[in-house]
């Protein structure tokens, strides 16, 4: 009998222990990197929208962090917006509203930098994410995915991207694309090249229409 | 080298393939009677392995069905126990509450009895008569007047006097009589009660008689069922089934409820224990929800079982009435208090539901539309969320009879299942027996030229010496059991077991 007891309390036990340690694993976690370099600036009213969008759909405990794409962007400075939402719904839904407000203050008062540091970006993505320990990560690049480093600046270094996903949104057409669209195919084949190797899960959503595509997997 | 080669026996193909066959034939009728006898053993082993398999199954539905009625004849004896036990109750309080007040019945009626017995003497009270005046005063009128006036006056004042007395004694007369009608009019009221009370008597006793009636019934219905009578299994199955069928629907009716229960509170119930948190797959919140539902089903189920309307757990009902009173109360508040946190949580999900669509509506840049100021949705959930535990908590009855009645469908069904199984592997063993005569006899059919060559050598004298295929089967006597009853099978089998 007592051995019957022993072994129902360490079953409650591991049931318990195992659902407090499967939340983290549940948990999203998104880091949004914003272009802010040359016209592409202009489009950041369209990633108001996009992050709207996240916070409507992301749930207590999941984290999401905005930061900025500029010259150098490895950097913590660069994150304009983080926040990891409480376990109460009334609490998240008040955070949510400070970090609408957080994002929107960077939106008109965002000037756009000189070069565009995509890989820095998602190094600093990488980092943040790990750190927070979200269950499912996801990179969401908000750029027409033209890199363009200042001189001196090394980002030769290989993604380490298991677990993430990595999804390009709003990648526009530049004028050379026009002329050659092989640039543009170039450009989406290099990044998508680069984050399967970093062994990352790559797709672009260019209509924003389909934003729910981002969490689908 | 080529199988065509080997074959070939001479040069000529056909000349090759004649003798193959006749080979063949040959062959083949020499290992006629041992084939036979191979497939009339094999078909004989398929068919008698799958009627002792059937007979084995058709042995247990035997017994299942046997149990069936036992367990069906002691729900069913439960039931009239029961049946019998209220109506006895019944007439013991009947008699109790009639009984009670029968002594104070009969003083009233007593006191009701005296009091118009004194109302009737009173009332036999014969009045005075009237004085006989008048021929006194016709004989004094009568006088001559001899025209003395002192006679004359004394004559007047005399019949004076006289009418006057008279008219006394006429109203004291009436007078009389109206205060014996007054009595008399009095004792209506008190007959009408005593006719009441005679009444009630009588419906007390109406009540009695056709409660003993009902007890008779019972125990008419429970002797049939202690007899295990055809008639009482067959009431019993009938209602058994009616019952986990109404059971069974009821519950699902109860199921939707819990359903829109644990939506009312699944929401609240993660601004308690965090939205974020899982218990295996599912959400914490979510089942702090249904732990809450399901202790709410346990209380009303514990209450059901200490007011005797169910049966489930024994050791309930047989507690002493103190105890159970006892639990009465606990399990009650308890049940309430659940109810008013329910009562409370869907307050706060109605809360936060507001906050949320407040919030979608900022995210999507819509203006935000005003709040309903009607209270009407928010008291209607906390209503909800208060009274259905309370209605949860009948759940016990639907399933007291859910579970009695199932052990009886249940039993039925697999008694359904067995007998099926039974036919199908009596299907097979025939199904066997009969292909092994299909074979034997297509075998004769590739070979009838042998045989015919056998016939015609041998004529008609060794035929009979020869078993035919049909002696072969007839050994073992299964010819014509392949089409008996299934009741013949067990009686067929069983000396061979």
């Amino acid at each position: 009998m007592k051995k019957t007891i022993a072994i129902a309390l360490s079953l409650i036990l591991i049931i318990a222990i195992t659902g407090c340690s499967d939340s983290k694993s549940r948990s999203k976690g998104v880091y949004m990197l914003l272009d802010t370099s040359g016209t592409y600036a202009l489009e950041l009213k369209k990633a108001q929208s996009i992050l709207n969008y996240l916070l409507g759909v992301l749930q207590p405990g999941d984290t999401l962090a905005v930061a900025r794409i500029d010259t150098g962007s490895f950097s913590e400075k660069d994150i304009v917006a983080k926040i990891t939402f409480d376990e109460r719904p009334s609490y998240a839904n008040n955070q949510k509203r400070a970090f609408q407000q957080e994002v929107n203050s960077f939106v008109s008062a965002v000037k756009s930098s000189k070069y565009t540091d995509i890989s820095g970006g998602i190094l600093q993505g990488i980092e943040y994410l790990n750190e927070q320990g979200s269950g499912q990560k996801f990179i969401l690049i908000f750029s027409d995915l033209k890199q363009e480093l200042a001189k001196g600046y090394k980002r030769d270094i290989p993604f380490q991207l298991q677990g993430f996903n990595v999804i390009a949104l709003n990648v526009t057409k530049l004028r050379a694309d026009n002329i050659d669209p092989n640039q543009y195919q170039d450009r989406v084949t290099k990044w998508h090249a680069e984050v399967d190797s970093g062994g990352g899960t790559w797709s672009i959503i260019n209509d924003l229409e389909n934003l729910d595509q981002i969490f689908a997997n | 080298m080529p199988l065509a080669n080997m074959l070939s026996i001479t040069s000529n193909t056909f000349l090759s393939m004649l003798i193959w066959i006749v080979l063949l034939l040959a062959a083949l009728y020499f290992a006629r009677k041992p084939f036979h006898r191979a497939m009339g053993s094999f078909s004989r082993i398929i068919h008698n392995a799958m009627r002792l398999t059937a007979a084995s199954v058709l042995s247990a539905e035997k017994k299942l069905v046997q149990r069936n009625r036992e367990v069906l004849m002691a729900a069913g004896l439960e039931s009239a126990e029961r049946l019998v036990e209220r109506e006895f109750d019944r007439i013991n309080a009947a008699v109790v509450r009639d009984l009670e007040g029968y002594p104070n019945i009969q003083r009233q009626l007593s006191e009701l009895t005296t009091r118009l017995d004194e109302d009737y003497s009173q009332s036999a009270d014969v009045p005075s008569e009237l004085p006989n005046w008048i021929p006194i005063i016709e004989s004094i009128a009568n006088i001559k007047q001899s025209g003395d006036s002192m006679v004359a006056n004394m004559l007047g004042e005399i019949n004076r006097t006289l009418t006057e007395q008279h008219k006394a004694s006429i109203e004291n007369y009436r007078s009389s009589n109206a205060a014996r009608h007054s009595i008399l009019n009095k004792m209506l009221p008190v007959w009408r009660r005593v006719q009441k009370a005679l009444n009630d008597i009588g419906k007390s006793i109406g009540n009695l008689n056709q409660r003993a009636k009902s007890i008779d019934r019972y125990m008419d219905e429970y002797e049939q069922i202690r007899m295990q009578s055809d008639k009482a299994a067959r009431m019993l199955s009938s209602s058994s089934l009616t019952q986990f069928f109404i059971a069974g629907l009821v519950l699902m009716i109860a199921f939707g409820g819990a359903l829109i229960n644990f939506n009312l509170i699944a929401l609240p119930m993660s601004e308690m224990v965090g939205g974020a948190s899982y218990i295996g797959p599912y959400k914490t919140s979510d089942v702090a929800g249904l732990v809450i539902i399901l202790i709410e089903l346990t209380m009303g189920l514990f209450l059901m079982e200490s007011l005797r309307i169910t049966r489930l757990f024994p050791i309930i009902g047989s507690m002493d009435d103190k105890m159970r009173m006892r639990m009465i109360w606990i399990t009650f508040t308890l049940l309430a208090v659940l109810a008013g946190v329910e009562s409370a949580l869907a307050f706060m999900r109605d809360r936060i539901a507001q906050d949320m669509e407040a919030l979608r509506q900022t995210l999507a840049g819509v203006e935000q539309a005003k709040a309903a100021t009607s209270l009407i949705p928010t008291v209607g959930q906390m209503i909800m969320g208060f009274i259905l535990p309370f209605a949860l908590s009948f759940v016990a009855i639907p399933l007291e009879s859910f579970v009695s009645s199932s052990r009886t469908v249940l039993g039925i069904v697999a008694a359904g299942a067995l007998r099926l199984l039974a036919f199908i592997l009596r299907l097979i063993g025939n199904l066997g027996y009969y292909a092994g005569r299909l074979v034997i006899n297509m075998y004769d059919l590739i070979i009838f030229p042998s045989i015919w060559l056998e016939g015609v050598i041998t004529g008609s004298k060794s035929k009979t010496k020869e078993p035919v295929e049909e002696q072969l089967f007839e050994d073992g006597g299964i010819t014509e059991e392949a089409v008996d009853n299934f009741n013949d099978t067990i009686e067929y089998k069983e000396p061979q077991e």
